[in-house]
């Protein structure tokens, strides 16, 4: 364990508050409440680990509903190996889904588990570092045989060689006990094991007070046609809730303070989820259809699967042969006059470049999608990672320049697709949008937004010949839309350098130059409809924290709690980066230093240094994994 | 979709564009234009519905000199941007205009997928056997062997049959032409645009600069009837300038009969059969080739299944007449939500 990580430990114990009542009238609402007594927390974080084949990411998000409808403002972040199912009981075949929810606004998963639900050794071992000290350990023991312990490297069994006494251990054999209430259920003995997580999920719903009514309701509604399974989920479950409810080993148990929300309808949303819907809003606003073209890849692929389910919207899915055919069909869908869309992850965007260059000569709207990973190559294909943002910016061959914006939160994508469909057709333009690992498949409370609130995506197409030139352009540089099937306005385009206002074939070195320039000023003015920067914090101060993307609850975080401490630190969190606010230059001259953390080696810094001449502080990470609260806290600290 | 109020007699000269026409004296492209210019009237479509899709190559300036929408892409992806605008626009008529470098090398998985999904596009092949705008490097189609600026010592790449790969891949409508042949260019092309779901046509074409005379057996008077076989549907195979010789069978192997007086009855040679439910007969034709056994020439096979679009269109007609029209606030709000007062 580093230095880094115990301070992480210490600055967030302070963070929360425990308390001890004996006030019944706060024991959980489970089917009995218990007469032990119950700590109320302000937030709590929870890891669920285990096998990828032990169903953590189910157990995870089922947690995270039942906390969800107790209107918790929470976090989640899910961590799964990228083979689909690992060999049992291997370090690399570990799935873990973290959470954490409190009676506050919940900006990130958390940085240290107050408690780790651990299926096997290999997850004990994987996690345990993360763990806070004195936080609960609930380990499998019915997992920890010889083989198992071999497997995951250890030499004597932690839950017995003292290695935990830091810890709240809490030693139950999940196996045996899911095993013993499915005793008369008629399953194989490997049908069995697959219900332990509903155990665990059972032992901690129970443990944190959150009722299983509608739990059981859901088991049954996801196993309808196989009622056998619905039936010993269901037992497992009230299994699991009942052992911890009776058995003696738990001292209390544990119950969050509701969160005071903005009022309204909310639902739980993960941000690749939150785009599929903010593009179908676009669609609905333009009252064009949208056409995705798409091939799947990881972490990107869901919102395939969400859209893919959309037809009866004027939704059209296509999944292509490779990367180079998503972006290609989606061109020509948007020739067409579509909304056109295409999906990716890093190696994807790499295939789709040439086709950008195309899509930016031919000046058709289109948006390209990158739920980054970790890279180069195939790098981590199931990690965070923020390392492609000079990609999306240059990453062409010729002056090829496309504006790009970043969602900040899994709720920021549905807002994020939207805008990026309003840039493309206001402005004739393929737009960028990243997302990453991160935010693509955490969710977090949305408040579902009105309809009739959401911006509108406008979209107009030319029809009339009179004095038609295919490239004359608008007040915002932006040349009309036509689309084929348009009597009298036959016209060519393609990917060689265009005349000025005719489109045809130019090889003139004087257009040429015109065009560069004209392509260059069209995506630099659409900065004009780029809101005036909101900072978080003092208007002038020490330190300004710049952020983009999934990072800002984690910096968030950090300056509330610096601020709180005194400091005098603000936050901006960029959502367009290409091209950047045009209050930004003058923003940064009012504090004495500058902080940019970035999941990458200092891609956003460099961007800033060499657009404002000015200095920044990097603060970079790239372990596929996203800042600790605590990473960014220390470093405010050291500067404000 | 045929709107009532588009002129109703277009003629080739509406289909010309005002851009010069840049291929090289001689070329064989000149003539596959103006036998697409002449048919497009011919079709009933008003030609605002016409869009041409390119990629990169001689062949792909194609859109240029057609005064219909056009789209002069990249390398290789035509076959993938016209997927695209045909579902986004099914009403619309897209041809894609494509070589053997293009459609066949850095193209040639989306080609094969075109095929495979049978999207109801014109696909023409524009086969020289050379890459011409590089200047003369050999292509997928180049027979072994072949001495090019890439391959001073011989080419050792086994050629693509395109007309076999197309089949391989499932396309349901395949032919062969050549450029010198003006009525039958005319007659394949006709066939094609009247078949809906891919319609794939290989014209053989002669690059005078960089690859002349790669098909003069086939084109030239004197040998031509001799190395080539005409494809007609229910007809026996026969060719040779006194049509005096056939093709028959032994077994599962080829070979070529001298008819008539002292030879075999036609009855004995292989018919034809564009409609065939495999597309066994057409791949066997596809491995034709001489010195051995004569060209084929005209449609391989023909036969009508459901075309993507259409399956995709209907798709979409059957969800929502299960779902009803989608509601953006129903969607918003689907999933489980929770109140807060």
């Amino acid at each position: 364990m580093t230095a880094f990580e115990q301070t992480s430990e210490a600055v967030l114990e302070n963070s929360v508050q425990r308390e001890s009542v004996a006030d019944p009238s706060l024991a959980p609402r489970g089917e009995a409440a218990a007469s032990r007594p119950v700590e109320e927390l302000d937030s709590v974080v929870i890891r669920f680990v285990g096998d990828s084949g032990d169903g953590m990411q189910l157990t995870g998000s089922e947690f995270s509903k039942a906390v969800a409808k107790a209107g918790h403002g929470f976090a989640t972040h899910p961590d799964y190996p990228s083979e689909i199912r690992a060999p049992t009981g291997t370090l690399f075949g570990v799935s873990g889904y973290q959470i954490q929810y409190g009676s506050r606004q919940v900006f990130t998963s958390g940085d240290a588990p107050d408690a780790l639900v651990a299926m096997n050794p290999a997850a004990l071992k994987t996690n345990l570092a993360d763990v806070k000290h004195g936080g609960i350990i609930i380990a499998n023991t019915g997992a920890f045989a010889d083989t198992n312990l071999a497997k995951a490297g250890y030499t004597s069994n932690p839950l017995e060689d003292g290695s935990l006494d830091g810890y709240r251990l809490f030693k139950i054999d999940i196996s045996a006990l899911t095993a013993a209430a499915l005793r008369d259920s008629g399953l194989s003995k490997k049908e069995v094991g697959r219900c332990k997580n509903y155990f665990a999920l059972g032992l901690m719903l129970c443990l944190y007070g959150r009722p299983i009514e509608d739990e059981i309701a859901d088991i049954y509604e996801k196993f309808a046609k196989k009622p056998e399974f619905a039936d010993a989920n269901v037992n497992a479950l009230r299994a699991g809730f009942a052992y911890a409810d009776a058995a003696e080993i738990f001292a209390a148990t544990y119950q969050v303070r509701e969160a005071a929300a903005k009022p309204g309808i909310y639902r739980s949303i993960t941000g690749n989820h939150a785009a599929a819907l903010g593009f179908v809003a676009a669609s609905e606003s333009a009252g064009v259809g949208l056409f995705l073209g798409s091939y799947p890849i990881t972490p990107a692929t869901d919102i395939l699967h969400e859209l893919s389910g959309l037809k009866h919207f004027n939704v059209t899915t296509y999944q292509a042969e490779d990367e180079i055919a998503g972006i290609c069909s989606t061109i020509g869908a948007a020739y067409g006059g579509a909304l056109g869309l295409t999906t990716t992850s890093g190696p994807g965007m790499a295939l789709k470049t040439e086709a950008m260059g195309l899509a930016v000569m031919l000046e058709l709207p289109l948006v390209i999608v990158n739920v980054q990973r970790g890279g180069p190559s195939t790098g981590l294909p199931t990690k965070i990672e923020q390392s492609d943002l000079l990609q999306a910016i240059y990453g062409r061959n010729g002056e090829c320049p496309i504006p790009v914006i970043a969602a900040r939160s899994p709720a920021d994508c549905f807002d994020c697709a939207i805008e990026a469909f309003r840039i493309a057709v206001k402005y004739m333009t393929p737009v960028i949008l990243l997302t990453d690992g991160g935010i693509a498949n955490a969710a977090e409370p949305w408040r579902i937004p009105d309809v009739a609130s959401l911006p509108k995506v406008e979209v107009s197409y030319r029809t009339d010949p009179e004095g038609f030139q295919p490239y004359a352009r608008d007040e915002n540089l932006a040349r009309a839309w036509v689309r084929p099937g348009t009597p009298g306005m036959e016209h060519r385009v393609g990917g060689l350098e265009k005349d000025f206002l005719t489109g045809n074939i130019s090889h003139d070195p004087l257009n040429h130059q015109r065009m560069v320039e004209v392509r260059a000023a069209k995506v630099a003015g659409t900065a004009q409809d780029i809101p005036p920067i909101t900072v978080e914090g003092p208007a002038f101060g020490d330190l300004l924290v710049i952020g983009w993307g999934s990072t800002y609850g984690t910096i968030a975080q950090a300056r509330e709690k610096a601020e709180a401490e005194g400091r005098s630190v603000a936050h901006v969190h960029l959502r367009h980066l290409n091209p950047l606010p045009p209050d930004l230059g003058e923003l940064l001259g009012r504090y004495k230093t500058v902080l940019v953390p970035e999941l990458n080696m200092g891609q956003l810094s460099k961007l800033l240094r060499e657009r404002y001449l000015c200095d920044v502080v990097p603060l970079n990470k790239v372990q596929g994994k996203p800042f600790k609260v605590s990473e960014i806290h220390d470093r405010i600290l050291e500067l404000s | 979709m045929n709107d009532m109020s588009a002129p109703v007699a277009l003629t080739k000269k509406d289909f010309e564009s005002n851009q010069d026409v840049r291929w090289c004296p001689g070329c064989g492209d000149y003539a596959i234009l103006a036998q697409i210019q002449k048919l497009l009237p011919t079709l009933g479509i008003p030609r605002e519905n016409f869009a041409f899709i390119s990629g990169i190559g001689c062949s792909s300036r194609f859109p240029y000199y057609m005064d219909t929408y056009g789209m002069h892409s990249i390398h290789g992806r035509a076959p993938a941007i016209a997927s695209g605008l045909k579902l986004a626009r099914p009403e619309l008529s897209v041809w894609v205009v494509t070589g053997d470098g293009d459609a066949l090398a850095i193209g040639g998985n989306h080609f094969i997928h075109a095929m495979r999904r049978n999207v109801d596009l014109k696909i023409i092949l524009l086969n020289n056997r050379i890459y011409g705008l590089t200047k003369g490097q050999y292509s997928p189609t180049s027979e072994m062997g072949k001495k090019t600026k890439s391959t001073p010592l011989g080419s050792i790449d086994r050629p693509f049959s395109p007309v076999a790969l197309a089949l391989g891949a499932g396309a349901t409508f395949v032919a062969r032409s050549v450029d010198t042949d003006l009525p039958h260019l005319a007659s394949v092309l006709a066939r094609a645009a009247a078949h809906k779901g891919t319609a794939f046509v290989e014209i053989l074409q002669n690059c005078i600069v960089f690859n002349d005379g790669a098909y003069s057996n086939l084109t030239d008077k004197a040998t031509r009837d001799d190395a080539r076989v005409i494809l007609e549907d229910g007809k026996p195979l026969v060719f040779g300038k006194a049509r005096d010789r056939g093709i028959r069978l032994r077994g599962m192997e080829p070979e070529v009969v001298t008819l008539g007086e002292g030879g075999v009855a036609e009855s004995e040679l292989v018919v034809h059969d564009e409609k065939a439910a495999h597309s066994g007969l057409a791949f066997f034709l596809s491995q034709f080739d001489t010195p051995d056994l004569p060209v084929p020439l005209g449609v391989f096979r023909s036969v009508r299944t459901d075309s993507y679009d259409e399956l995709n269109a209907q798709l979409h007609a059957d969800v929502r007449a299960k779902k009803g029209d989608g509601r953006l606030a129903d969607l918003l709000q689907g999933g489980e939500t929770w109140t807060i007062a």
